[in-house]
C-alpha cells in the first residue's frame, strides 16, 4: 500500500534506496548529503536491507568501489555532493564508459572556493559531459520518484548508463515535506532484478573492463556511449509512464506548466521551478501576464526537440541558471540557445542563487516582469543578467 | 629581624590572552578540544616570536574556521590536502613558518596519501593533528581513528574490525618512514597534560625554525557532541579508553633531547 509520509529530501532518497535494496553502497560523508547515508546506515544496521555498506576513505574510492561492484554484477549505489563529486571526477567517466548502471543521488552544493555548503548546480553542471544521465528534482516527492525510476532507466538493456538523481542541497535535502511513498513490494516488482549480461566473476565468460585502447578502438567506445545516450529519452518516457500507471504520478523529460498559452516562459531546473510556478500563477491573476514555466527534469540527455516545441509559442524566454560557465554564461541558457538555433524570439539568461543565495518569490516575479518589459521595448540587452548579486 | 621589602606597585599579568588569539566567540561546542589547542598554538607563536612569519593551513573539518580565531595568515585547503598545500607554500617561502592543523578525517582518511608523502619527503613543516576519533563537522561518522566497537552515525552497532578495519595509529605509521623528525602523541585532559601538549607544539615549531624537518603532534581531543557524552565524561573516555588504543608519548624524536623543548 502506498503511504503518505513526511520526509526530508535526504530521507526520501534514503527511503528509495532502502526499497531498491542495492547489493553494495560505498560512501563518504559530505554536507548536505550526510543524513542520507546516516539514514541508510541505520537501515543496514536494522537489517532492513541486505546491502554491503562500505565506509571508504574518500569519494574517489567510493566511486571506484561502486564501479567495481557494478562490474561484478551487483546493483551498486553511492551518494555525494559538491567537492565529493569533484573528487569522483576521474571515476565518473570510467563508470559511464564501462557502462555501469549506477544510481547516485547528488545533493547539489556549491563547489569551493570559497568553501560553501549551500545549494547551487556548479557540481552537477561540471559533470554534464561525464556520460551520466542527469535527472533534477523539484521537490522531495520527485527526489524519491526519480531515485526509484533511475534504477529502471540505468539498467535498461538499451541504456546501461549511470544516473545522477539531483536534489537541491538544504532546500530539499533538509526540508520536511509530505509525500507519497510506494509499497515496498511494488518498488521491488517495478525495478525487477538486475540482469547484467557481461559481468566480472562469470567464470564461463571471462571479461576485461576498461582495457587499454588507443587509436584502434577508443573512438568506437565513445560512439557507443553516444548511441546509448540517444536511446535514453524514449526509455525515460516509457519508464515514467509505467511509473504513472503504478503510482498515479507520471514523468517525462520535461514538465511544462501553463505553457500552452504563455507569452513569457521561464525555464529552469530543480526546486526553483516550484517558486516559479507560484510566480506564474500570481502574475497571471494579479497583472494579467501570461506566464508559464518549463521545468527540465532531464538535463542529460538534453531534450532539445521537446524543449523547442514547448517554447515555440512564446514571445520571450527567460532561463534560470544556478551555475555559471566562466567565459560563456549559464550552461542551461547556452544549451537552450543552441537547441533553438534559427529561432528569432529573444532569450535572456538569469544567473541566480550561487552558493545558496536565496531567490524569493518576489525575485522571480521581477524576472517575469523584466521579461515582459524586454518583450515590449524590444530591449533585450544584456542577455546575461545576475540576480541578487552585489556589484 | 628583617623588614619586608616594599614591592614596587607594578602589575605582572599571570595569565592573558595571547595576541594572536582573537577576542571573538568561537563556534566550537562546549567541551571541544579545538579551542584549547588553538590557544596553545597562539601562545607558542607568541613565545617563539614567529607570529608575523607564520602561515597556517586550515583543514576541512570543524577547524575550518581556525582563521577566524588565530590572527595570522592562512590558506584554506581542500579536504585532506593541507600537507600538499603546506609543501607548496614552504618550498616558495622556506623562511616562513608553515603549519597544518587537521582532524583525523582530513589527515588520516581522505588525505592519508598527502600526509604520508609529505612526511616521507621530510618537508620542514609542523602538523597539529586533532584526533577525536570521529568526523565532527559532518556530524559524527566513523573516522579511521574510531575505536573498535565505538558507535558512530555510520556504524550504529559499533566499529567492526572485520569490515571497517582497526583504528589507524598515525604516529606509529609515520614512524615507519625515515624522514620525520618528531612524532608525539599527547592529550589535554588535565592541566599537566595541557602543559605537556604545549611543550611538544613548541618543540615542533622550534624544529621547523631549526630546519630539522617534518613534525607531527597528535592531540587526543574530545568531541563531546558526537561522542554523546558530557565534557567531563569525554575526558574520562580519553583517559580510560582512547589511550589504550593510542598510547601517549614520543614515538620519534630525532634529536631525542629535551633541551629544545621549552
Ligand atoms: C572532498 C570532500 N569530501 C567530503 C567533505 C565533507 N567533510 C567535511 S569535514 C569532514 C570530516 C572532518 O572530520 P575531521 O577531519 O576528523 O575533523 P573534525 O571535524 O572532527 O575536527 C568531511 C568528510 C568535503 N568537504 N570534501
Ligand atoms: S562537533 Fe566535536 S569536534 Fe566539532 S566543534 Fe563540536 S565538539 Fe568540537
Amino acid at each position: 500500500m502506498a503511504e503518505n509520509v513526511a520526509l526530508t529530501g535526504n530521507d526520501s532518497a534514503a527511503y528509495a534506496l532502502r526499497q531498491i535494496n542495492p547489493d553494495v553502497v560505498a560512501a563518504y560523508p559530505i554536507t548536505p548529503q550526510t543524513e542520507l547515508m546516516h539514514k541508510f546506515a541505520a537501515y543496514v544496521a536494522d537489517g532492513e536491507v541486505d546491502t554491503e555498506l562500505v565506509r571508504v576513505e574518500s569519494e574517489h574510492s567510493a566511486m571506484s568501489a561502486t564501479v567495481a561492484a557494478s562490474l561484478s554484477g551487483a546493483r551498486a549505489c553511492t551518494a555525494t555532493s559538491a567537492n565529493g563529486l569533484a573528487l569522483m571526477w576521474e571515476i565518473l567517466y570510467i563508470a559511464s564508459s564501462t557502462r555501469c548502471p549506477i544510481v547516485m543521488p547528488v545533493v547539489n552544493r556549491a563547489l569551493s572556493a570559497p568553501i560553501n555548503i549551500h545549494c547551487d548546480h556548479s557540481d552537477t553542471m561540471g559533470a554534464r559531459d561525464s556520460g551520466w544521465i542527469q535527472l533534477y528534482s523539484e521537490n522531495c516527492q520527485e527526489a524519491y520518484d526519480n531515485a526509484v525510476q533511475a534504477v529502471r532507466i540505468a539498467e535498461h538493456p538499451d541504456v546501461r548508463l549511470p544516473v545522477m538523481v539531483c536534489l537541491d542541497g538544504f532546500i530539499l535535502s533538509h526540508t520536511l515535506e509530505g509525500l507519497e511513498v510506494n509499497d515496498d513490494q511494488d518498488v521491488k516488482d517495478f525495478i525487477g532484478t538486475l540482469d547484467r549480461p557481461d559481468s566480472l566473476l562469470n567464470v564461463d565468460d571471462p571479461e576485461t573492463f576498461g582495457m587499454f585502447t588507443l587509436q584502434n578502438y577508443y573512438f568506437e567506445f565513445k560512439k557507443q556511449q553516444v548511441d546509448a545516450m540517444e536511446k535514453v529519452p524514449a526509455v525515460i518516457e516509457q519508464v515514467g509512464q509505467e511509473y504513472g500507471e503504478l503510482t498515479g504520478r507520471s514523468y517525462g523529460l520535461l514538465d511544462p506548466y501553463r505553457c500552452e498559452d504563455a507569452d513569457i516562459i521561464l525555464v529552469g531546473l530543480g526546486s526553483t521551478t516550484g517558486t516559479a510556478k507560484q510566480a506564474a500563477d500570481d502574475l497571471r491573476e494579479e497583472e494579467g501576464l501570461k506566464c508559464g514555466v518549463l521545468k527540465l527534469r532531464t538535463f542529460r540527455p538534453f531534450p532539445a526537440e521537446q524543449v523547442c516545441r514547448v517554447l515555440s509559442g512564446a514571445d520571450i524566454t527567460g532561463v534560470l541558471d544556478r551555475a555559471v560557465s566562466f567565459g560563456l554564461g549559464g550552461p542551461l541558457f547556452h544549451e537552450l540557445r543552441s537547441a533553438r538555433y534559427g529561432e528569432t524570439a529573444p532569450m535572456i539568461d538569469f544567473i541566480y542563487g550561487l552558493g545558496g543565495r536565496d531567490l524569493s518569490l518576489d525575485n522571480v516575479k521581477d524576472i517575469f516582469r523584466s521579461l515582459a518589459e524586454a518583450r515590449d521595448s524590444g530591449q533585450t540587452e544584456p542577455t546575461t543578467r545576475f540576480v541578487g548579486v552585489r556589484e | 629581624m628583617r623588614t619586608q621589602q616594599q614591592t614596587p606597585s607594578r602589575t605582572v599579568p599571570l595569565y592573558e590572552r595571547p595576541a594572536a588569539l582573537l577576542d571573538v566567540p568561537a563556534h566550537y561546542c562546549s567541551g571541544c578540544g579545538h579551542g584549547t589547542v588553538h590557544r596553545l598554538v597562539a601562545e607558542v607563536l607568541q613565545e617563539l616570536d614567529i607570529r608575523e612569519k607564520t602561515i597556517g593551513i586550515a583543514p576541512v573539518g570543524c577547524a575550518v574556521l581556525a582563521y577566524d580565531y588565530i590572527d595570522i595568515d592562512w590558506s584554506e585547503a581542500a579536504h585532506g590536502r593541507p600537507p600538499a598545500v603546506a609543501t607548496g607554500l614552504k618550498r616558495v617561502h622556506p623562511d616562513k613558518i608553515v603549519f597544518t592543523y587537521q582532524g583525523d578525517g582530513d589527515l588520516a582518511s581522505i588525505g592519508m596519501a598527502e600526509t604520508l608523502h609529505c612526511a616521507n619527503r621530510g618537508e620542514n613543516i609542523t602538523t597539529i593533528f586533532i584526533n577525536n576519533a570521529i568526523y565532527g563537522m559532518t556530524s559524527g561518522q566513523m573516522a579511521p581513528t574510531t575505536l573498535v566497537g565505538q558507535k558512530t552515525a555510520t556504524t550504529p552497532l559499533g566499529r567492526q574490525p572485520a569490515t571497517e578495519g582497526h583504528p589507524i595509529r598515525m604516529c606509529e605509521l609515520l614512524n615507519q618512514l625515515e624522514s620525520p623528525a618528531l612524532l608525539a602523541r599527547v592529550t589535554i585532559t588535565t592541566p599537566r597534560r595541557v602543559r605537556e601538549t604545549k611543550r611538544f607544539i613548541k618543540k615542533a615549531f622550534r624544529y621547523q625554525m631549526q630546519g630539522v624537518g617534518f613534525s607531527m603532534v597528535e592531540v587526543l581531543s574530545p568531541c563531546p557532541t558526537y561522542w554523546h557524552m558530557s565534557p567531563i565524561d569525554s575526558f574520562r573516555f580519553i583517559e580510560d579508553e582512547m589511550v589504550r588504543t593510542f598510547p601517549l608519548g614520543v614515538v620519534r624524536d630525532v634529536r631525542n633531547r629535551d633541551d629544545a623543548a621549552d
